[in-house]
């Protein structure tokens, strides 16, 4: 198993997710250039967090015009998985391979704190190890994080079973002050319809060490390898034990 | 070449005395480009002209350090082959003409000086004051530039992927029209790979990398070496406008470029910008320094040899690479989309020289810039008190007073919860925060070895004017227990001097005694001071600021979770390690005049300081290491602003929400609101299992240091009681509310 990295310029996560998944998870990892279109034969991919581009024009607006993202869509469309962490998340959906939009936080400021996600599906590779329901503490740093989608849009996510995350209390409850930046729906994270592609604004790799307070996020990264490794009866036994465990 | 006339030399605050030495040197009229150069250099900004001489009295040596004073920024071992650098460094006069930009190209330049050593920056910590947010008139001012600043720094850590992990906010009226902005940063690289600001070499090249030079930020160095008037405003065009996204390429090529081995010496173009970043190198590695500027990448048309060598556009570098290397280093900038061009090349005449289209424009010995900048020994005044010795007659307060004013300490604006502003900041990526903002120190594991940085930023701009000595000396101490408390052994220091006008002789000897002060509790400690800043003429219409003296101290810990400042379980023993007040009784009342209560709920100042005994307080801390150390403490809390009542409530507002009920039996009868609130340095207080009790009274012992039992942790509430006599009763919630809260509702107010 292989993951990759995307780096773009203004990247500035990549070394947190490579660290995460290298470290934390002890797969192997390598970074993926802007420039580039070959994928090295990656397993799965992930777009980090940061300012690409210095987020100039509208955050993720010039990042989808990279050469690396060509091939991501092509990854994508034949099925592989691609996992996009906050500016990661405003890049897919910049490049059309998630709906919606991601708007100026409702406070109009960036927000850094740890917040809970409830999993609301297993049915995807980055949470196939997760219960429906499971509340996760994983941070988020964002200034543009407030998910819009249109009513139709909206109607089909919920309908296709789309949301992965949604923000929540402690205790896994909605409610509107646990919302941290007015998205719609209270949503955080949302895939494609082929299931393959996951956007979402809070940071698996901030939460995937014991002395970063949180292993929850390193749940979601390790369910995304059990998926990869499903062939692999003693290695997907060891990723799902690092799901089942936490702090 | 015409003559400078006082006028144009005034122009360029340079006095009479110095335009004639000015000519002496050169031996003749300089030009024009030549008089901007020497007025940027000879600045105060630039020379500490007004202060080198005192800065020798700070300890700058130990056996950590790597690089002292001198270089872009300090360096310490931190063993495992792994080296720290780290600077602090202010920006105070921009942020009060262009709060945003100011404070954003504060957080830039400190930055380009770790990078430039090689080391990537993985914290940036701030020391902010300002005016007063609730003052009718100066208020909504005061608001703006505080949201102006925090927002500004937020917007160039969090791009540039550096996390902001903690510092301190402190309101007071005289930082109305000079607020404040000390930037604190350090990065970490391996200890055999530093890279000095030196153009070694004769022949090898000079290139230039980063952004284009512009019009902007023109004697910016100048700016920051005058006070303000009425027409400040119109300054704004000095404040240099930053690209944080820039900058961060700016890191990724630099560090990348240094791994090919072809670069000779670096340095980045902050204040004074090419000016100085040439002479500088040059004059380090006792060469000189040729560059032609019809090769400067330029963002305008038409600009002069003197705009273009005094410019202060952001994201720049200069490095000396290895001759017939060049082409290494341009492939790593053109990867980055950076610019990068020869400009000129090192000479071995020790010369700065200046050209425009090979018309030789400046040419000035790097001597003359540096080595014979002035001096200068500025009168200083005897010490003068600045305030009354003693404070008003204080009635006794019942419980419910007592309550209100623990209440009104909470909400204030040096006490209060500052989230509002550390949320803002991105203060988790890169992964390494153990212990963020809001914690005793910041604390960051170093993910290479298994070694932890613990950070602390400190200074007391109200103990510094009633004794600038005194306030110096309790700054180091403060900042050294905060270290204490996580379990780091302090080892090393960098510090930010920010004062008025230096030719006031009042303020001169406010200087001179916060250095001494500084100096001896450094020694004391056995920290080095390996770098920092002088911000002088924080001034505005002739009032200037509180000596404030501002403390940066680095300290090291092994890697692991640390002890929280929180209480963790109800009915753990409490621990006031260090005494109810040590050190002297004598002048309790005067020594009360310099705390928050008195700021706050009676609104006067006099007296003096705290008292502090440098040989206790090292024996408190010493002792408190040790049982943070042994796993001996559930928590543990310096007690400071607001004395011992708002260091127990302080502990209560963890995600547990435990209360305390303190008991408190002193020797002699003082006034309850004594009791509650003096600030007596050199405390701790700890919540300690009852199996563990024996041991930490042991350790207390054996530095001899007062332990007393004062009480137990509880649920949901805060009380005191003296001799069963209780003082106050609060609930921990309402008591967090009021903490909480307060900095939102005063910014929205």
């Amino acid at each position: 198993m292989k993951l990759g990295v995307v780096v773009f310029p203004g990247s500035n996560c990549d070394h947190d997710a490579y660290y995460a998944l290298s470290h934390n998870l002890g797969k192997r990892t390598v970074y993926l250039w802007h420039q580039t279109e070959d994928l090295e034969g990656c397993d799965a991919i992930l777009l980090p967090g940061g300012f690409s581009y210095g987020d100039y024009l509208r955050t993720g607006a010039i990042a989808r015009f990279s050469p690396v993202m060509r091939s991501v869509a092509r990854f994508a469309a034949s099925g592989g998985p691609v996992l996009g962490i906050c500016n990661g998340f405003q890049i897919l959906v910049e490049a059309g391979l998630l709906p919606g939009a991601l708007m100026r936080n409702a406070g109009l400021k960036f927000i850094c704190r740890t917040i809970h996600l409830r999993t609301e599906t297993s049915d995807t590779p980055f949470t196939c190890e997760l219960k429906p329901g499971a509340v996760l503490a994983v941070p988020i740093a964002h200034g543009d994080g407030c998910y819009h989608a249109d009513p139709d849009t909206l109607r089909r996510l919920r309908q296709q079973d789309r949301i992965v995350f949604r923000y929540c209390t402690r205790e896994g409850d909605a409610d509107p002050r646990a919302n941290p930046n007015g998205s719609l729906d209270d949503i955080a994270g949302i895939l494609n319809e082929e299931r393959n592609v996951l956007g979402m604004m809070p940071h698996p790799e901030r939460a995937s060490d014991p002395l970063m307070g949180s292993t929850d996020g390193l749940r979601v990264l390790a369910s995304l390898a059990c998926w990869l490794a499903r062939d692999s009866r003693q290695e997907s036994a060891r990723l799902a034990g690092l799901v089942r465990h936490t702090l | 070449m015409a003559a400078i006339s006082a006028e144009i030399a005034a122009q360029h605050q340079l006095t009479g005395e110095e335009s004639e030495t000015i000519r002496r040197l050169l031996g003749r009229e300089p030009t024009w480009t030549e008089l901007g150069i020497f007025s940027v250099m000879w600045s105060e900004h630039c020379s500490y002209k007004s202060s080198r001489l005192h800065l020798k009295k700070l300890p700058t040596q130990g056996p950590r350090v790597l690089q002292g004073p001198g270089e872009n920024a300090g360096v310490i071992d931190i063993g495992s082959g792994y080296a720290v650098a780290f600077k602090i460094e202010s920006h105070n006069h921009p942020s009060f003409i262009e709060p945003f930009q100011g404070a954003a190209t504060g957080v830039g330049g400190i930055l380009r000086d770790i990078f430039t050593m090689g080391a990537r920056p993985i914290a940036v910590m701030n020391s902010l004051r300002f005016g007063s947010l609730d003052d009718p008139s100066a208020g909504r001012r005061n608001r703006h530039v505080l949201e102006g600043v925090v927002s500004g720094i937020a917007h160039y850590g969090n791009c540039f992927g550096v996390p902001t992990v903690g510092g301190e906010c402190v309101f007071e009226t005289c930082y109305h029209g000079n607020p404040l902005v000390n930037v604190f940063a350090l990065g970490v690289f391996r200890r055999d790979q530093i890279f000095y600001a030196r153009a070694a070499g004769v022949g090898n090249p000079v290139i230039y990398a980063g952004a284009k030079t512009g019009r902007d930020g023109i004697h910016g160095a100048s700016m920051a070496s005058a006070e303000f008037d009425e027409q400040s405003m119109n300054k704004r065009p000095n404040v240099q406008v930053g690209d944080p996204f820039l900058e961060k390429l700016l890191l990724e090529a630099c560090l990348e470029a240094m791994q090919t081995g072809a670069v000779v010496g670096i340095q980045d173009m902050g204040a004074a910008g090419l000016t100085c970043s040439t002479c500088e190198m040059g004059g380090r590695a006792g060469t000189g320094v040729e560059i032609d500027l019809a090769r400067v990448p330029q963002r305008e048309t038409g600009m002069t040899p003197y705009e273009i060598m005094l410019s202060e556009s952001q994201e720049r570098m200069l490095l000396v690479a290895e001759r017939g290397r060049e082409e290494e280093v341009f492939q790593v900038f053109r990867k980055w989309d950076l610019d990068a061009v020869t400009i000129g090349r090192v000479t071995g005449d020790g010369k700065l020289r200046v050209q425009d289209h090979g018309v030789t424009v400046a040419e000035i010995p790097n001597a003359a810039l540096s080595d014979e900048a002035p001096l200068y020994r500025r009168p200083a005044a005897p010490l003068r008190r600045a305030a009354p010795l003693d404070g008003p007659v204080i009635a006794p307060r019942g419980p419910a007073q007592l309550a209100a004013d623990l209440g009104a300490l909470l909400a204030s604006g040096d006490v209060c919860s500052k989230r509002w502003i550390w949320e803002q900041y991105d203060h988790m990526v890169r992964t390494n925060t153990i212990q963020g903002p809001g914690g005793e120190a910041a604390v960051l594991r170093i993910k290479e070895t298994g070694t932890s940085i613990a950070m602390s930023l400190d200074g007391n701009g109200r103990y510094c004017y009633l004794s600038p000595r005194e306030g110096a000396r309790l700054a180091v101490a403060e900042c050294c227990r905060n270290l204490a408390c996580v379990g780091a052994e302090p080892a090393g220091a960098t510090n930010c001097l920010n004062f008025g006008n230096p030719e006031r002789p009042e303020i001169m000897r406010q200087f001179i005694e916060a250095v001494e002060g500084m100096g001896e509790a450094c020694r004391f400690f056995e920290i080095p001071i390996t770098g920092g800043n002088v911000s002088l003429y924080n001034e505005t219409l002739g009032e200037a600021v509180y000596p404030t003296p501002v403390l940066g101290v680095v300290g090291l810990l092994k890697t692991r979770q640390p002890v929280p400042l929180h209480f963790q379980t109800p009915g753990r023993t409490l621990v006031l390690l260090g005494g109810l007040l040590p050190n002297s009784a004598d002048q309790l009342e005067r020594r009360f005049g310099s705390s928050q209560f008195a700021k706050v709920i009676l609104q006067q100042l006099w007296g003096l300081p705290p008292a502090l005994d440098l040989d206790y307080e090292k024996r408190v801390q010493t002792a408190a290491r040790r049982i943070v150390n042994a796993g001996l403490a559930e928590s543990a809390h310096d007690a400071s602003d607001g004395g011992l009542a708002v260091t127990a409530a302080e502990c209560c507002f963890g995600p547990a929400g435990v209360g305390a009920d303190v008991l408190l039996d002193p020797v002699e009868p003082w006034p309850d609101h004594l009791l509650l609130f003096h600030e007596a340095p050199s405390r701790v207080l700890l919540s300690v299992e009852s199996r563990n009790l024996p041991a930490v009274l042991t350790i207390a012992d054996e530095h001899r240091v007062e332990a007393p039992l004062v009480g137990q942790t509880a649920a949901a509430e805060l009380s005191f009681r003296v001799y069963g006599r209780e003082l106050l009763r609060a609930g921990v919630e309402s008591l967090r509310r009021q903490w909480a809260e307060a900095l939102e509702a005063r910014l929205s107010g």
